[in-house]
This record gives structure tokens, sequence and C-alpha cells, in this order.
């Protein structure tokens, strides 16, 4: 067994020392009842590595892969270039094979990218502080709620129909547990965002108001007259970002007025991999950092006053807190955090901002060509690199109609929201740098057959 | 001094080194490296991007109109950032790393090259099912393995890290709780309980109460019993306990628990000591989950990406999550909110935006293939004799609470007792990181003074645990007697002890442009 040093030899030395005859006796004290004797018998024996990478190659060739045909899905996970060094710099074994930096004096290079990490979060969204990351978007989300309704000591949440409809789900999921009150409705294809709607729900009993931005359908709307209402009665705002490459070429949530901000590490530095592992991403304004949940990585000096960084504030945390925690989360998205760092250090703010300009540039041109296509209407006033089309028919039936014809041509809202019969028609198409004018052009030729 | 006609020497001279400053603050291998913000500019970046076609603006009006500051560095010297920043961090790839619970084995890399193969890495969540079923086929075989290999009756794939399969646990216990009509109140959790355990009771909104050990380092049995009662949902167990022991009792307890109507959940933290050996199913257990990243050797990533599964019993089976992958005549089928039908009514709901981390799930099951059912019990085995083999092998030398109690499991429990007035646990750990290792676990768990839990796992050579015991032997000694020098260590990492204190007293978490640099930038 290629993985397992010791040889038998070692075995029965180490067994000498031990004072007892063989492994089966060091588990004297499983009930003989529950103590299995040999190996499970329906399971196959261990494999080279050989038979076992042609298995899962297999496995792996039965999967429509994104690069190899017209992309454009998004809906909360995005296809981005990822610059190869990324991925390089991530599989170094003294970041891949650490733990959580508990020893800081020998986890310098962890604590220094948490640090870099969090500051880079922060100044993205606009926001004072970040943590060191969650699991994912939708987690961070409800954790947002959470810590809201910590701060404000009440327990109903305002959410936008413009929120991910699976963010709406973990919420609702977990409020079921602990009481929260989530006022919520499914979206309407409009072209606006529903602000109006969210103002005139807000009350004192709000602790929060919870927007996505840009929203579900890719609308963008300004959320600076909605912060001035929630702040009126005392609530917070949180704002859910799924796509961080927007912040590139839109106002961050911070700068008009939100108080936490929460979102989607994925798109940058992150792969597809089919929805995971992810990046959850929070930040908030200074005065609330203690009630944050999560790790956070702090600059102090050590024993000869040298700059260094530790795990801080803790006594937020499960471990030191148990039951008084802030969140119950521990091991979080550490490798992932890494890679958004890098890929952002590549970026910075110049590559972003470029990045974003081509991503919106790459949708608008597709918005246009796809309002040329019969049986097609664009459903939103504003996007950057995803937006709402209705067709003429199901789009749920036309999204598995391209997949036949090697297309993967947008993300349904018949699939998120199967509840909303008038939404059945809608196609969430998502656009970036990797989509190329011949992928545009393919999508509209294939509907302009399947809608006719 | 002997040359070369070129003025080269040829052997070296032996001078005295101490303490000698250099110019850069560098050691040779060992460089410091700034910070990105101080090194990188806002006009500079590492990626070349192409031009974006001449549009109109869609943004609605909301056009970004102030700098974000983010520094930018190009590929070399971000390639040289994080590849110096990578040797100020110890790695299992390193060396010996017996961080007591955390389970950290040798990370095979075939599981990258496979998790990164196109088809895994490169598919969209919600890409329609009939394109990915070579995906739902990967979750579905590895569910199948942690049925089989626990003995349970369903599996819950999508929690991601093994907190948040506590969560679902307790979601899943509550929600079967609910639905005959009998809400309870109470979770009883063992005194060496990991954190995760109350804090994760408490966030489902359970009142947590202790239970209390023997003087054996075990659950106490009749504590238990008598504190069972209808208001208990559950008790929340982790078997082998973080004592490094097994719980004998757990089936009588499941048994208790079962009596009074409750549930018995484990903490799977540690299964990596039992699996081939040992099906929680048999013992009674309700719901359990699996960490990846520590059973299956997905690598821990600085502190993730975690996965945690978990397994159910046909009682819980019903209210578990979404979403789901099931196996029929015409391939593979994900239930979730748009398919889940009325014979799913019962789950609780989802816990994650998608279906759990795939790039895990493509790790994990590598590993488990690699291994197959001969191999996993061999891991466990020798994961257990190299535990043992330490515990015996330094009980001499340090006071081991639980020694009496037979043989630990996959990691052995010990003490500051015996050491000199003054001198800690601390100090030990921090010695054994001049002595080239990675510290074991500390003051974990909580029942032991000073605890030092170290875990050595089954990918460590007879030879690397010699080295240790021999290490962990000298230090220990040097705490015994009071060598003062102990306390100032470790001298050789790349930094010395650090103010936590200071840390936390005036939070710095994000970096700010120095006074004086501003200052300077406004005149």
């Amino acid at each position: 067994m290629r993985y397992l040093p010791l040889t038998d030899a070692d075995r029965s030395e180490m067994l000498n020392v031990i004072g007892v005859s063989s492994i089966d006796d060091l588990f004297v004290d499983v009930p003989a009842e529950a103590r299995l004797t040999a190996k499970i018998a329906d399971l196959p024996d261990h494999a080279s590595e050989l038979s076992v990478e042609r298995h899962m190659g297999k496995l792996a060739r039965q999967n429509m892969v994104a690069g190899d045909v017209p992309f454009f899905l998004g809906a909360g996970a995005y296809r981005h270039h990822v610059p190869a060094s990324v991925d390089h710099l991530i599989q170094r074994g003294e970041f891949l094979t650490a733990y959580t930096p508990y020893q800081p004096e020998i986890a310098q290079g962890t604590l220094q990218v948490l640090f870099e990490f969090q500051t880079q979060v922060a100044r993205l969204f606009g926001c004072d502080v970040a943590n060191a990351s969650m699991y994912d978007g939708s987690t961070a989300c409800w954790e947002a709620i959470g810590m809201a309704r910590r701060i404000t000591k009440r327990g109903k949440a305002l959410l936008s129909s413009g929120l991910h409809p699976h963010y709406v789900s973990v919420a609702k999921t977990m409020a079921k547990f602990t009481g929260d009150q989530l006022v919520y409705d499914t979206p309407t294809a409009e072209a606006a965002a529903d602000i109006e709607t969210l103002i005139a729900g807000i009350d004192r009993d709000t602790s929060c108001v919870v927007v996505q931005y840009p929203d579900i359908l890719g609308r963008i709307a300004d959320l600076s007259a909605l912060a001035d209402k929630v702040h009126e009665v005392g609530a917070l705002l949180v704002a859910v970002v799924t796509e961080p490459v927007a912040l590139g070429a839109i106002t961050p949530p911070g700068d008009m007025g939100a108080d936490i901000v929460v979102g989607e590490g994925q798109s940058i530095g992150v792969g597809l991999q089919f929805g995971g592992p992810y990046l959850g991403l929070f930040a908030c304004k200074q005065k609330y950092v203690r009630q944050m949940p999560g790790r956070l990585c702090g600059e102090t000096v050590d024993a000869e006053g040298k700059r260094g960084f530790v795990l801080t504030l803790s006594t937020r945390e499960q471990h030191i807190r148990r039951e008084k925690a802030t969140s119950n989360i521990c091991t979080n998205s550490g490798l992932c955090a890494l890679a958004f760092s890098i890929h952002m250090t590549l970026l910075g703010e110049k590559g972003l901002t470029d990045l974003a300009a081509l991503n919106h540039g790459r949708a608008v041109q597709a918005a246009e060509a796809l309002e040329q296509v019969p049986g097609v209407t664009v459903v939103n006033d504003s996007f950057f690199n995803e937006f709402t089309v209705t067709l003429n028919k199901d789009a749920r039936e036309v999204a598995r109609t391209l997949a036949d014809c090697g297309i993967l041509g947008g993300v349904s809202l018949g699939r998120l929201f199967p509840e909303a019969a008038d939404l059945a028609n809608g196609l969430i198409v998502g656009v970036t740098e990797t989509t190329t004018e011949e992928d545009i052009d393919a999508l509209c030729a294939a509907l302009k057959e399947i809608l006719a | 001094m002997t040359m070369l006609k070129e003025g080269r020497p040829t052997r070296p001279v032996a001078v005295a080194h101490e303490g000698r400053p250099t110019t850069t603050g560098n050691k040779a291998l060992m460089l410091e490296e700034a910070l990105i913000f101080e090194i990188g500019s806002h006009d500079t970046t590492g990626v070349d991007i192409a031009p974006a076609p001449e549009v109109k603006s869609r943004l609605g009006g909301l056009e970004r109109r102030k700098a974000l500051a983010l520094p930018g560095l190009s590929e070399p010297e971000t390639v040289r950032h994080y590849t110096r920043l990578s040797r100020q961090n110890y790695g299992i790839d390193l060396g010996f790393f017996p961080l007591g619970s955390c389970t950290m084995k040798h990370n095979p890399r075939l599981n990258e090259k496979v998790a990164r193969m196109p088809g895994f890495a490169d598919i969209h969540p919600l890409a329609p099912v009939a394109t990915v079923q070579g995906a739902l086929g990967v979750i579905h075989e590895l569910a199948e393995w942690l049925k089989t290999l626990t003995g349970m009756a369903a599996v819950a794939m999508s929690p991601k890290a093994g907190a948040h399969g506590e969560l679902c646990g307790l979601l899943a216990i509550r929600a079967a709780l609910e639905a005959r009509g009998d809400a309870r109140s109470v979770v009883l959790v063992p005194e060496s309980a990991h954190g995760t355990n109350p804090a994760t009771a408490a966030f489902c909104g359970y009142a947590v109460e202790d239970i209390p050990a023997t003087p054996e380092g075990r659950v106490d049995l009749a504590a238990l019993e008598a504190r069972l009662g209808p208001d208990v949902a559950a008790v929340m167990i982790t078997n082998p306990n973080t004592c490094g022991l097994f719980e004998r009792d757990l089936k009588k307890i499941a048994d208790a628990v079962h009596g009074i109507g409750g549930f018995v959940y484990c903490d799977g933290a540690n299964f990596n000591a039992i699996v081939g050996r040992v099906r929680p199913g048999d013992l009674g257990v309700d719901a359990m989950h699996i960490n990846l990243h520590k059973t299956f050797s997905t690598p821990h990533g600085g502190g993730g990406p975690g996965s945690g599964p978990v397994v159910f019993s046909a009682a819980l089976a019903p209210f578990a999550p979404l979403p789901f992958v099931e196996k029929t005549d015409d391939g593979y089928v994900l239930v979730e909110e748009e398919t889940a039908g009325e014979h799913h009514a019962g789950s609780f709901g989802r816990m994650v935006a998608f279906h759990g981390q795939m790039g895990m799930f493509t790790r994990a099951l590598t590993y488990i293939m690699s291994h197959g059912s001969d191999g996993l019990r061999q891991v466990s085995g020798d994961a257990v004799l190299n535990a043992n083999y330490i515990l015996r092998s330094l009980e001499g030398a340090l006071d081991a609470p639980f020694a009496g109690s037979g043989p630990c499991m996959h990691e052995a429990l010990f003490s500051d007792k015996g050491m000199a007035e003054g001198f800690t646990t601390l100090d030990i750990a921090k010695g054994l990181i001049d002595e080239g290792f990675h510290p074991m676990t500390v003051y974990f768990p909580l029942v032991v003074h000073g605890a030092m839990l170290v875990e050595p796992t089954e990918t460590e050579s007879k030879a690397a645990l010699d080295q240790f015991i021999t290490a962990f032997r000298s230090v220990a000694e040097r705490a015994k007697v009071g060598d003062e020098a102990l306390k100032g260590a470790p001298y050789f990492a790349p930094r010395r002890r650090l103010d936590e204190t200071l840390a936390a007293r005036k939070p710095v978490l994000v970096w700010t442009e120095p006074a004086a640099a501003v200052a300077e930038a406004a005149e």
C-alpha cells in the first residue's frame, strides 16, 4: 500500500514495545459484537494509481466541460479565466498541507495571506474589516442575518426578491430552527429591482434588509436610498455580492451605506468545480467587528518587536466560547481564500477594472445579439455580466435542448423557482471574458431554430 | 588559507556567527517578505486582458467612481511573494505534524490530479443534469462507500465542513422530533467535546448541558442515564473521544437515549481511528458527520476547505437535506427543489447554495478507492499502532493521565503535571518547533490540565516517530528541570513568540497606509 510507510518488521517491533501481540489487540475497548474481525467484504480492495486514475477519468469524461462548449451559465457561479500561477502557488505543500494557523510562529505564510486577503475583501466591498472566509456565499448570507439579529436584538429580516433563491432556501432552513421571521417573495421578470417594495416593508421590528447586488436576474440598483431608510429605523443593510468581478465596474455596496457585505468569492481564483469548494466573503463596519462570525487574522509583534500576524478576537469563537460563540464555524475556506488573494494580486485594481469592462462589454454584445432573435426579450434595464431574457417557450426545455446541441445556454428560472409558473420562460444568460463572439453567434443561431 | 590561483578559497574557515545581523533582515533561505500593499501598485497588473468591445454601458448609472486601492504585482513578483510566504509555513509535506484531533495525514497527489480533471473542475453546478452524469456518479459512488463503511442507511453530502455537518445532523434530529410533535429543549454534550458541539446545539436553539467524564476519561454512563428525560432531544458523543479513548458504552448510551425517545449524534472527527473496523451504525448512532479532510485525506489548505457529509440511521433518513443524488434506470437524478416530490416532503431543506464540496468528493473517492476495503482497515490499524507506540514510549517521561485506561486509539494524551514551577505546555510546544516539528494540539481537551494531544496518523514512518519521541523527551526534560531558555523558544522559527494580547486589545485586521505616507501624499 503506497501510502503506508510501516513495514511488517516495524509493526512487530512496535507491538513489542506496546506489549501486545497484534494490532487487533489495540481495539479491545470496542465491544466484541461491534468489532469487525476482517475487512468489510462487499467493497473492493486497494487499487493502483493507474487504475484509480482510469476509473475517475472515465467519470470525468461523462461530463460536458464548460470550456469545451459555448457556455452561458451564471446565477451564483461564474466561469472566469484563472491565471496558471494561481493553481501552481496554491499547490505548494507549505500552503496545501498546512492546518489552521494555531502555531503562528510557523504559520506566518498563511497568516500574512489572510491579513492581505481581509484587506483586499474589505476594500473591494467598501467596508472597514473582513474576516478570513466562510464556507460559501449562501452560508455567509445566513450568518449575516444572524449577526444582524444579535446587533439589533430584532428577528425580522426582509429578503429582496432578487436574492439568489438558494440563499433564500438556506436562510429559510435555518430560520425554521432559530425562530427568525423572513419576509420574501419570488421575483417578477421586470426591468427594475424591488428597492421600492423593500423600502415600503421596513418597520421598527426589522433587523435587516438583505439585497443582492447585482441581483439574481442581473439587475443593478442604487442602494443608497434603501440604506437611509434602513438606518432610520435602526436596522442594518446586508448586501450580497455573488459576482465580485462586478465591483471592478460598479460602486461597492459599502460606499452606498451597506453595514454588512457578504459574497461568493468563487469567481476570483476558484474554478466552477460543480459548486464547491467555494469561498464565503464577509465584511462589515468596524463597529460590528466583535459580533462577526468566523476567524480573524490580526497584526501584532513578536518577542523581538518584529511585525507578525496571529488569529485574534477568538473569544467570539466556538473553541473558546462554546455554546455562546457567534457561530459554530471552525474549518473555513482557507485555500480558496489564498487562490482569491493571489488572483486579486495578479489583477490589481487595473486588471480588475479592465476585466470588469471586458465582461460588461461582452455581455452587452450578447444582449444586443439576443434582442435580435425572434422570441427572445431582454428583461433588464441594467446588468453587469448576466441578464435575464424571456423566451416564447418554457426555458427549462430550451436549456435542455440547447445542451443536446452542445451549448450550455443559461440557467432557467424554472429550475431556480419551480413554484413560480410566471417565470417558467425566463433564462439567465451569463457572459464573461471567456465567452467569444463565436459563442454568442452559436447561441443566437441555435435559439433562432429552437424558438421558431 | 588554501586558495586556488584565481583567489577562490577551497576550504571554509570557522568563524563564530552568533546573532550576526544582515543588511536586509534576511537570513539566507529565510527571507522576509513585505505586504502586497507595500510592494504593489495600483496601476500594475500581472494579467494581460483583451481590450473591451466598444459598447454603450448598461450599468444603470452606477459606474464606480472611486479607486479601490487594490495593489497589483506582475507575475514574477506574485510568484515570488507567495513562494516566500509559503516558506514561513509548516506543512505535512515538510515534516511530522501530530496535531491531535486534526488528522494531519499525507495528502496523496493523485487526489489533486483527479480533482483538476476538466470534467470535474470545469463544470457548472446548475448545468443540465444530463450533462453532468459523471459528477453525479462521483457523488453517488462516494455516498455508497460512506454508507457501507459506517453501516448507516443514508448520507447527506452537502455539508461544507465538520461543524456544518453537526448542524445538518442536529437539524435532522430536530425535524424528526417536530414531525412527531415532540419539540424538546436540551442537548447533552460531554465536557471533553470539541467546541463546535455545544456551539452547534446552541445555534439550533437547544440548551446545552454538560455530561461529566469518569476518572478514566470516558462518558459517565450513570450520570448520563440519571439526566435523561423527555426534554432531551439528543446526546452528542465523539467516538473515539477527544481523550483518544473508545467509548466502550456507546451502545448502552444509545439504547438509553433511544429509550427516552432521543437521538444519538456522533461527532465523527475521529472516524479515521476505526474505519474498516467498527461501523457506527452497529453502535446505535443516528447521525454522524465524516470529515473528508481528516479521515479521507483531502488537504487542510491552511484552514479549509473541508467537507462534512453526514450519515443517517433509517429513523433520520427521511429528514435529510436537499439536494441529493438518486440512481435510476435512466441515470442519476439530482433531487432539489424542482424535482423533490412528495416522497421527500420530510427533508428539512437546503443547507448550501449548491451540492457540497465536489472538489473534496473527487479527492476522497480517489483516496478511498486507492486504499480499498483492505487498505482502509490497515489505515486505522496503523494509526492506532503509531499512537500507542508514542503513548508507551513517552509515558515515563510525561504524565499520561489515561494511560491506565487501556490502549489509546489514534491519539495519545499527556498533561503538564510534573513540569517545573512556571513551565507550561506552551513552552514544550514552542521547544518542539525549534526541534523541527509542528507541535501537538495544546490545551485541548479541556478535561486535562495543560493537555497535549498527539495524533501521529498512519502515514508516518517508525523513524519519524522515533525522532519525535527523542525530541519530545528532551524538551519535556528541559521543562521538568526548569531550563529558563525554553521559555524563549522558538528561536529558529520565522518569528519568536507573538503577542496575542496586543493583537486582541487593539485589533488591526486590515492594512492601512501609514500616517506619514498619507500626509506626504497629501502635500
